[in-house]
């Protein structure tokens, strides 16, 4: 009973959707001041998710089951990581082993849904963006599970985010150090492309592909894929704070820290072109998985 | 009213539909989100796909290429789906009434909800013609 409250309303569904969109609204608020225009009311998002329930679901001749299967799928993970983050934040002690290597499979799997989706909606450009989606993943992971690899050294070789956070409350944060800074840099980058967000949104670029990805998708999975990337915009910088900034967990605290990264991340949105996805992993496997090793490497070190 | 159409109205996706326009009427649609007029303070946003789309935004004549074309993307967009024709040529098709390369106007081929005239239509007309589509679809229910 009480897994069930945790999954659909407080740190899971209900919750983590508030706060996504709400997060969406800031994304595209800050945007327009940024573009010197007034964007758009508090509520938009949510006006637009209950327009998008109303509206007809359109299946392309020929889709297959996974067309309407896949969202469904990628928001249920996503719910999963926003619950097992929210539970441990509150309770670190309940968090049981290998509840990170768990959260890092989660999190591949909404990236996983939009390529199936896409590929089974049978229209050649969702194809592209599917393709362009599928390198931008074979790209972030190896640079991402890296930078996790400096956390799990700094915090004695474990993989449970409980203790990861009580070793952050004894010893002081991860980002105090060199290494943990470096890692902190390589996971914002990944986190970026996690997100799909300028300059890695070349998988539902708009004005190139059409977007891409989602080209097909109308009406409630249209509406769904919205809610998982809104549920992803607050569980990717909780991640974060979690594994790197975590010395100070209060209420105020948390909510500061996660305004800080969410507009470092629009700001690097903003800020910077469309890469084209060999550009992209050509930076991936390069500097950034650089950056990580030498992260490891001065880890390894204690520093 | 119920929650669907007053959600409808307060987040319009548009897809424009240019049927072989001279362009202005673009080129002043674009006008609408720039930091002058800013439509997306009411949740107008301009969509890449028809599927995502609420506002089919028609300009230009129709030709007989571009004929088929916007029967196909009307039939592709998700119900309701409004038409809104903008300028003179696609409300009424205007000097190439009578043009070898112009078979019919944009409302024979599509049920036009609204019509905004103007060669091209200033972007406060085109507010305009939004706010009255936006309430010819509150008071219809």
């Amino acid at each position: 009973m009480r897994t069930l409250f945790n999954y659909l309303i407080f740190p899971g569904f209900l919750f983590s959707a508030c706060v996504g969109l709400i997060a969406c609204w800031i994304d595209r608020k800050v945007t327009a001041r940024i573009q010197w225009r007034v964007g758009p009311p508090w509520y938009q998002n949510f006006v637009d998710i209950v327009k998008l329930l109303g509206k007809e679901t359109i299946v392309p001749a020929g889709a297959k089951i996974t067309f309407l299967l896949s969202p469904v799928l990628g928001l249920l993970s996503t719910i999963l990581v926003a619950t097992i983050l929210g539970v441990t934040v509150r309770l670190p002690l309940e968090s049981f082993i290998g509840d990170l290597i768990v959260v890092l499979y989660l999190l591949i799997i909404p990236a996983i849904s939009i390529i199936i989706g896409a590929f089974s909606s049978r229209n050649p450009l969702a194809s592209i963006g599917a393709s362009r989606e599928m390198k931008l993943v074979l790209g972030y992971e190896l640079p991402f599970i890296l930078a996790i690899t400096v956390i799990i050294i700094k915090s004695a070789g474990s993989i449970q985010i409980g203790s990861i956070l009580n070793h952050q409350i004894n010893f002081g944060s991860n980002l105090a150090s060199f290494s943990g800074m470096l890692a902190f840099l390589v996971a914002i980058i990944c986190m970026q492309a996690k997100l799909g967000f300028a300059p890695f949104d070349m998988s539902e670029s708009e004005q190139e592909i059409m977007g891409g990805v989602f080209i097909e998708y109308s009406g409630l999975p249209l509406a769904i894929f919205k809610l998982t990337k809104a549920i992803l915009l607050y569980t990717m910088p909780l991640l974060l704070i979690i594994l790197f900034w975590a010395k100070n967990l209060t209420i105020l605290a948390s909510i500061g820290k996660y305004i800080a990264i969410l507009v470092i991340i629009i700001l690097i949105k903003n800020t910077n072109p469309r890469l084209r996805i060999d550009q992209a992993i050509r930076f991936f496997w390069g500097p950034v998985t650089s950056l990580a090793i030498i992260a490891i490497a001065l880890a390894l070190f204690g520093l | 009213m119920d929650l669907k159409l007053k959600a409808l109205t307060k987040s319009l996706w548009v897809f424009h539909a240019a049927c072989s326009p001279c362009n202005n009427c673009d080129i002043e649609i674009l006008d609408l989100l720039t930091p002058r007029y800013d439509v997306e303070r009411f949740g107008i946003a301009l969509v890449g796909s028809v599927r995502h789309a609420d506002v089919l935004l028609v300009t230009g004549v129709p030709n007989y290429k571009t004929k088929e074309i916007l029967k196909t993307l009307y039939s592709q967009a998700p119900q309701p789906c409004l038409v809104v024709a903008v300028g003179n040529c696609a409300c009424g098709r205007m000097m190439f009434k009578d043009s070898y390369n112009s078979p019919c106007a944009v409302d024979e081929l599509v049920p036009v909800s609204a019509y905004i005239p103007g060669c091209p239509p200033k972007p406060e007309a085109m507010i305009a013609g939004v706010v009255k589509l936006i309430q010819k679809v509150r008071g219809k229910k």
